[in-house]
């Protein structure tokens, strides 16, 4: 870990960085992938792997319309809107 | 004992019959809330107005006759990462900290048809990220039992509130320990359910394929009237599953003699603080001496579940996470110039520090050249934590364990040693690998008179057996029953 990875993974996580929080973090995430890693210690080579504990597949239900929250309600937290749209910065120029 | 001192299976009764009215149970309840909130501080927020209203309605319709629910006129605390309609819910994030969810979480819909009056929301640590509810973007909430240490986390407002008789239950979220862990410290019981037995729909997702909601009480019968309530299939939640739900009160006291317990001395190795090792061997001489059978099992791969937690749960937040961009609800930063700026500003300014370190690892897991050395080996090793229980469960019926390698630990003490808080979680996390349930209860003090809490595990969907279980040893002790030395005697009011 250093100052390019921890710049392009704040780059990848849209966090603002101020250098000295960059080298704050260095320190710290390299401690902790250093920990990490001692999972190499095992040879993992025929295991599956797991993404959920309980035996699971897809839901589907009928494409049916069902009774949702009103779009007022939708856009109640909105930090900025006009009328029924959220409004945020200029996105193309 | 005083009435804010029962539990709530016992107030239930006398809210029934019209004994005692809820209304001023609330009342009373929040006299206490005031006397002791300024040295607790377990809610961001409280509702005494509506709490109010609603018992008055549920002491009219008691009195009229009607049938009520199964917690009417229960005073209850809901952990502040699941969502409330009306009642501000933050995740003790500055990034949320204006939000008021549209709608209801599925449990919490399950409290108000069961009639329970919810009180306010609990302070955790931010996004539930953290062991020790130090991590709040709003303050930090204390240890009933000694206000310089923490009271666990991240489930830590909910835990003190309930160790503090200000809450008769509440509702915590458990990812790698936090509602076990803050039970434990706080000296009350808490339940992670099976994965999928409680609905996810409105909780505030953290690691997705980790989380589980389950109830903070003040003893075994509690937990088992508050799983009644919170179990059980909801469409809204895809992983959520369709196996019935057992009558949870029914034949609590049935008798543990002739049980398997399994006891991992991976569980009973370095880090395990020596007095917190004495008390669970005396909690295991009370099991003994109900006939049971102790077995000594392993499981092999425990010492890497911190490595593997701390990759998969935090892959799962980073991704989960995302959605915090200023756009459409939340916080957002005035500093910025253009859409990518507002986000990455957005996102400085709201998160606090462990959310940052968080997000930014599990991108780093699964960025690309990164992801089979990290994500995918990760999810290898899940699977030998997972068949490492499979395997046990083989032998043994229950598997009994301390649920932290300490007692409560002092403010401060582990707070810039990230690696050394996340390895208060190492009792707690495989049951959350794995997706089994698990309960914590007292079961004894420390030196410094600090609660210890002795783990259970069992299969999937077996949370019926581990109240059981739970509740044999209950029955023979009297730890659950032990108040934290805050100053009641002035508060008695009702």
């Amino acid at each position: 870990m250093d100052k390019t990875v921890i710049e392009y993974i704040a780059n990848l996580s849209r966090i603002d960085l101020s250098e000295e929080e960059k080298v704050f973090f260095i320190h710290q995430l390299s401690n902790i992938i250093s920990y990490i890693e001692k999972l190499n210690r095992l040879n993992t080579e025929d295991i599956e792997p797991m993404s959920h504990a309980i035996i699971s597949s897809n839901v589907f239900r009928g494409d049916e319309p069902v009774v949702s929250i009103l779009r007022e309600e939708a856009l109640s937290n909105a930090p900025s809107k006009i009328g029924f749209f959220v409004k945020v910065p200029k996105v193309i120029d | 004992m005083s009435l804010l001192q029962s539990t709530a299976y016992q107030i239930k009764n006398k809210i029934i019959s019209r004994e005692i009215k809820s209304v001023d149970l609330v009342s009373s309840l929040f006299t206490r809330i005031k006397h002791v909130e300024n040295n607790i501080q377990a809610f961001i927020v409280t509702d005494e107005k509506k709490a109010i209203h609603d018992a008055i309605e549920i002491d009219k319709r008691i009195e009229r006759g009607e049938e009520v629910g199964l917690l009417a006129g229960i005073p209850v605390a809901v952990k502040d990462n699941i969502c409330t309609k009306s009642l501000p819910t933050t995740c003790a994030s500055k990034i949320l900290q204006n939000f008021i969810p549209p709608y209801d979480a599925f449990i919490v819909r399950r409290l108000k048809e069961e009639d329970a009056i919810i009180i306010g929301k609990t302070n955790l640590d931010e996004f539930a990220m953290g062991s020790s509810t130090e991590n709040s973007g709003f303050k930090i909430t204390r240890n009933p039992w000694n206000l310089e240490c923490v009271p666990g986390g991240s489930s830590g407002g909910s835990a003190s509130a309930v160790a503090a008789d200000v809450a008769y239950m509440a509702l915590g979220s458990d990812t790698g320990g936090s509602i076990r862990q803050p039970a434990a410290l706080c000296g009350i019981v808490g339940v992670k359910p099976t994965y999928g037995r409680v609905s996810r729909y409105g909780l505030v997702a953290f690691g997705s394929s980790l989380d589980q909601i389950g109830p903070l009480t003040k003893d075994v019968r509690d937990a088992a009237l508050l799983m009644q309530v919170i179990a059980g299939y909801d469409s809204c939640d895809s992983t959520s599953v369709k196996v019935p739900v057992p009558d949870y009160m029914e034949g609590i006291e049935s008798d543990v003699k002739g049980l398997r317990i399994g006891i991992p001395k991976e569980y009973f190795a370095t880090g395990l603080k020596s007095d917190v090792h004495t008390v669970i061997k005396d909690a295991l001489k009370v099991y003994k001496r109900l006939g049971v059978e102790i077995i000594d099992i392993s499981l092999p791969h425990t010492e890497y579940a911190v490595a593997v937690y701390y990759i998969v749960a935090n892959a799962e937040a980073s991704s989960n996470l995302a959605r915090y961009d200023g756009v459409r609800y939340g916080y957002r930063s005035n500093n910025a110039q253009g859409v990518i700026d507002m986000y990455s500003k957005t996102r400085a300014e709201g998160f606090g520090n462990e959310v940052k370190r968080r997000i930014m690892l599990g991108n780093y897991a699964l960025s690309s050249g990164y992801y089979d050395a990290y994500y995918l080996k990760a999810s290898r090793v899940r699977t030998l934590i997972k068949n490492d229980f499979d395997a046990a469960f083989e032998k043994v019926d229950c598997i009994m364990s301390p649920t932290s390698p300490v007692p409560a630990f002092k403010i401060g003490e582990r707070a810039n040693n990230p690696l050394e808080m996340y390895l208060s979680d190492i009792y707690t996390i495989p049951a959350n690998l794995a997706g089994i349930p698990g309960i914590s209860i007292p079961c004894g003090f420390s030196k410094e008179h600090l609660p210890i809490g002795l783990q259970i595990l069992a299969k999937h969907f077996e949370e019926k057996k581990l109240l059981q279980i739970a509740y044999a040893f209950e029955r023979e002790t009297d730890f659950h029953l032990k108040k934290p030395p805050l100053n009641v005697s002035s508060l008695q009011g009702a």
